[in-house]
């Protein structure tokens, strides 16, 4: 009797865009003028997966998550290609969610039907706002019109439609952001994931709120309008399985992120991916070189994408686990978080708990709804 | 070399040993340098603006710390060649005692008065110092050459507020040059000369001493009586230490060598010293195998009267306090410093000091010279503590407060301070020694200018008083203080709690009367300083279990990070890591975390 390998998901980053939005700081490249390296990059992509299979041994695999930039860029052909390949390369779960992310424009939902036909069965459609005046200051390529149009038409072509939206933006009341997202929901969304705005360091949004012209929200009213998030969500029949994800039922949760909270393993490829894979009874984290010149020299020079392993300590791993864990409803293990001297008896989590943060029971530890909204400073008072 | 060494050959009728009693910025140096230079002391090539001050920070606050010496080889109108020694004194309350020593040294002083401005506060407290040393007084009024000078208003001045004849006074002009062959001429013939017999044995004054990264410690001395010569082994009177002369030498102003020093001369010594604490101002220095029978009057240990704790900002500085601490010590041996550990601020040193000016001087030149970032306690006087068993305890440190029910009674420094002010700003002068617990001595007009002699408690002058006298009056007040006597108060220790948890470094005794406004102005300080936590943070001011003041902290309603996903992991992990080092720079107390700037912040002394 042998069971099944242990479950792995597969990320494969795409990093070019259109144009780079002014909150983004994530690895991407401007896609016009780089169709050449895009042909290599691919190349470059497959022969790392092979390589990862020879790193990582046989798995169950449970997802593939096309993310970026915009892999709604990509060549259709490819997204089939890539797919194929990793199912050979490890076995298939009995379903494998297939995860693209895509811009919402009249352009990309042009290529929607070709990738439903290469197999993806998750699309996580950018929308960010269904508002004008939102969305150009988001700086976004695309029309509220034009979303909803793409959300409509890859609604009928997909088994599971993701909505991200970006909330708390300047002098946005609860009541406009409860109206915007009601109106998100008439797409008909499986899932949604709705941000609040981070002024992340190096973006052009953070050079405007250096200048003083971009006020960020402050926490008050990022919890204002958390709340009203979770409230219209949850009367839509929308569970918070995460802190920013919603799902219509467990069937909608997004299995490949389940894998990141839940501490499965991962591959990740393309410039910049980050990995988490079993080794020596332990964990390594990979980290694919970041441009793409870098990435697709390092296959052709050494046949893996890594710029670096790093060995994860027990306390490392299970830092992760305290930190990816509790942003989900089931938590974490109690074994996860031995290496942090964290048990059910701690002092640390007794005060949590007689705040009603957290809970613990013979299972684990979990964040309470309430918890969640104050998570980061959860965690530095257990680890920190 | 020879023929530098002449003073063995000049009779004491032609010395003449004199300081410059002033008020800061009304020409001191500039007369000095002036002197310096119409005597050739220096080529003009040489002469650098204001030699006499010449440490970075004297420079900077127009003050002099330390007393410093010149001599002046000047041939007079009646043909003969005078040795004329100048002694410049530190011209600040705080520093009283070095002044009453080197004015010990002179037989005269020259008070110099601005012709425009007139009789200032420090003025008065170092003229009546001159005339306790029983000095001839000459009043020169400088810059005369300036549109706004009154010489006939600053006169009368002079005459109707120290109670000097000024009819005499030399006018003279220390930037254009003008009147300055009339002051050398003044000293000559209106200063009496030094008198002493050489045959007796040695007694010296020891006025002043420093720590010479080269020469080791270098002794300022005045021969009283005797001769010092190179060689010849000396005797500390009051300790008893025994060193053997290694130079001997007098500033001209440049260190120039000698074989011997007679009566009534001032020149420096060397001698192998090891720290400037061995020297103490004022002692007495005699010949080891002849002593002298009776040593100097005046001798007194310099003690601090206001302390405050030095913290490295971060802890790790430590040792690096240590040693710089230790090396200011060496120079200044009125600075007073023990270890103390605070919970709030880790460990450091509680240091004394003369005043608040030495204060700022330590604390500065700590920064400067040494590069290191500190933060300071509030600043404290020495209560005397009666405890109810008749003990009588001194308290540097509200942290080292006895039990209240154990105490009878609580003592606490006055002062004596004079101010003068333009007329308009007299009404806010007034309020403020009002507010701090004065109670007005006298009032009295010179013109347009008052004078107000107030009693005041020196905690509430340690308290920014100062910067508030300066800011009431745009800058045109002046004012000085001398420590009076001890008075029991109702007198309370204050205590600063944050999330119920005191916290050391803030606590401090305030009068009663003066608790709630000083109470609440530290929470509401704090309370902006404190980032917010997950939870509502009380910070209230408390005296025993009585609560006097409460602001709150608000609790931070939102703080988890939006996306979390795959490649966030080690970028998340990395920044946990961080916080673990960020950690060292907060200090804990109780579950909140308070940042070291706001400790830094909080103990600002602005008040009101």
């Amino acid at each position: 009797m042998s069971t099944a390998p242990p479950a792995l998901g597969v990320y494969v980053h795409w990093p070019y865009c259109a144009r780079i939005c002014p909150y983004c700081d994530f690895n991407v490249y401007r896609h016009r003028g780089r169709q050449a390296e895009q042909a290599a990059l691919v190349d470059a992509i497959a022969a790392d997966l092979v390589a990862h299979r020879a790193l990582a041994g046989d798995h169950t695999l449970v997802s593939i998550f096309f993310g970026g930039g915009t892999p709604s860029l990509m060549d259709p052909a490819d997204v089939a290609r890539l797919i194929a390949l990793c199912r050979r390369l490890w076995t298939p779960a009995e379903t494998v969610e297939i995860s693209l992310e895509a811009n919402p424009t009249d352009a990309e939902a042009q290529h929607f039907a070709a990738l439903a036909d290469a197999g993806v069965t998750r699309l996580s459609l950018g929308v960010q706002s269904l508002e004008h005046g939102a969305l150009k200051l988001l700086g976004r390529n695309h029309g509220a019109e034009e979303a909803a149009r793409a959300a409509r038409l890859a609604r009928g072509l997909f088994p599971q439609l993701s909505l991200d939206l970006i909330y708390a933006l300047p002098d946005q009341t609860p009541g406009a952001w409860a109206a915007a997202l009601e109106k998100a929901l008439t797409l008909d969304p499986d899932h949604v994931s709705p941000y609040q705005l981070t002024i992340e360091p190096g973006t052009a949004f953070d050079r405007a709120v250096r200048r003083g012209t971009l006020i960020p929200p402050d926490d008050a009213r990022g919890a204002d309008l958390y709340d009203v998030t979770q409230h219209i969500l949850s009367v839509h029949g929308y569970s918070a399985y995460e802190v920013s994800n919603h799902a219509r039922g467990p069937a909608a949760m997004a299995r490949h992120n389940l894998v990141y909270w839940r501490g499965e393993a991962y591959v990740g490829v393309g410039p910049g991916a980050h990995g988490r894979l079993r080794r020596d009874g332990g964990w390594v984290a990979t980290e694919a070189a970041r441009t793409p010149t870098a990435y697709i020299q390092a296959l052709s020079d050494k046949g893996l994408g890594h710029a670096q392993v790093d060995i994860l300590t027990a306390q490392d791993r299970a830092e992760e686990r305290l930190l990816m864990g509790l942003r989900i409803e089931e938590g974490v293990r109690w074994d996860e978080i031995a290496a942090l001297d964290l048990h059910p008896g701690s002092e640390r989590i007794a005060g949590l708990a007689a705040h009603g943060w957290v809970r613990s029971d013979a299972h684990g530890l979990r964040a309470t709804p309430e918890g969640r909204r104050l998570l980061d400073g959860i965690i530095r008072t257990l680890i920190v | 070399m020879a023929g530098d060494k002449r003073s063995p050959m000049t009779p004491t009728a032609q010395i003449r040993n004199f300081s410059v009693v002033a008020h800061i910025d009304h020409g001191k140096s500039t007369l000095s340098d002036r002197l310096i230079q119409e005597t050739g002391g220096l080529t003009a090539r040489e002469m650098k603006e204001q030699v006499l001050d010449n440490m970075e920070i004297e420079r900077e606050r127009g003050i002099t710390i330390k007393a410093q010496t010149v001599r002046l080889h000047y041939r007079a109108k009646d043909g003969l060649d005078y040795v004329l020694n100048l002694i410049d004194t530190p011209g600040h309350v705080d520093f009283a005692y070095e002044v009453s020593r080197s004015l010990a040294a002179c037989e005269g002083s020259l008070l110099v008065v601005d012709a425009s401005q007139g009789v200032e506060a420090q003025t008065l407290a170092n003229v009546y110092q001159a005339i306790d040393n029983n000095h001839e007084i000459v009043p020169v009024l400088n810059k005369v050459d300036l549109p706004a000078a009154d010489v006939d208003r600053v006169k009368a001045q002079i005459e109707d507020v120290i109670g000097l004849d000024a009819s005499d006074a030399v006018l003279c002009s220390a930037k254009t040059g003008l009147g300055i062959t009339d002051v050398l001429e003044a000293i000559v013939t209106r200063l009496p000369p030094p008198k002493g017999d050489e045959t007796a044995p040695l007694k010296a004054l020891l006025v002043d001493a420093w720590y010479d990264a080269y020469l080791g410690v270098v002794v300022l001395v005045r021969i009283i009586e005797g001769r010092m010569t190179v060689g010849q082994k000396l005797k500390m009177m009051q300790t008893g230490a025994g060193y053997q002369v290694d130079r001997l030498g007098v500033f001209l102003p440049k260190a120039t060598p000698v074989d011997s020093l007679g009566p009534g001369e001032i020149g420096f010594l060397t001698a192998s010293i090891k720290e400037v604490a061995d020297a103490a101002v004022g002692a007495t220095i005699t010949d080891e195998k002849r002593p002298t029978a009776h040593e100097l009057e005046g001798f007194k240990v310099a003690q601090p009267v206001v302390f405050c704790g030095l913290f490295p900002v971060d802890a790790a500085d430590f040792e690096d306090l240590r040693a710089a601490v230790g090396k200011l010590r060496l120079n200044d041996a009125s600075f007073s410093h023990e270890m103390e550990t605070s919970a709030a601020l880790g460990f450091g040193f509680r240091c004394g000091f003369l005043g608040l000016l030495h204060l700022e001087i330590i604390q500065e030149r700590l920064s400067r010279e040494f590069n290191l970032d500190l933060i300071a306690t509030a600043p404290s006087v020495i209560y005397k503590i009666t405890l109810t068993n008749g003990d009588v305890l001194e308290l540097h440190n509200p942290a080292d407060m006895p039990d209240p029910v154990r105490i009878e009674s609580i003592a606490e420094p006055w002062i004596k301070a004079t101010i003068f002010t333009p007329d308009e700003y007299l009404g806010a002068v007034i309020k403020l020694c009002q507010d701090r617990r004065g109670s007005q001595r006298e009032l009295s007009y010179v013109g347009t200018r008052a004078m107000v002699v107030y009693d005041l408690p020196l905690n509430e002058v340690v308290f920014d008083f100062y910067d508030r006298l300066k800011s009431i009056s745009k800058g045109y007040a002046s004012f000085d203080y001398q420590l009076e006597e001890y008075r029991t108060g109702d007198l309370v220790k204050m205590s600063i709690l944050v999330n119920a948890e005191p916290v050391d470094a803030l606590s401090m005794l305030v009068h009663r009367n003066r608790a709630e406004a000083r109470g609440r102005s530290m929470c509401e300080k704090m309370k902006d300083l404190i980032p917010p936590h997950m939870f509502v943070i009380p910070i209230q001011a408390a005296i025993g279990g009585k609560i006097i003041a409460r602001e709150t902290v608000r609790a931070l309603r939102k703080d988890v990070t939006a996306k979390c996903y795959g490649g966030d992991a080690s970028r998340k992990r990395k920044l946990l890591d961080k916080q673990k080092e960020g950690k060292k720079r907060l200090r804990q107390f109780g579950k909140v975390e308070i940042p070291q700037e706001a400790f830094i912040a909080a103990l600002k002394m602005d008040d009101d």
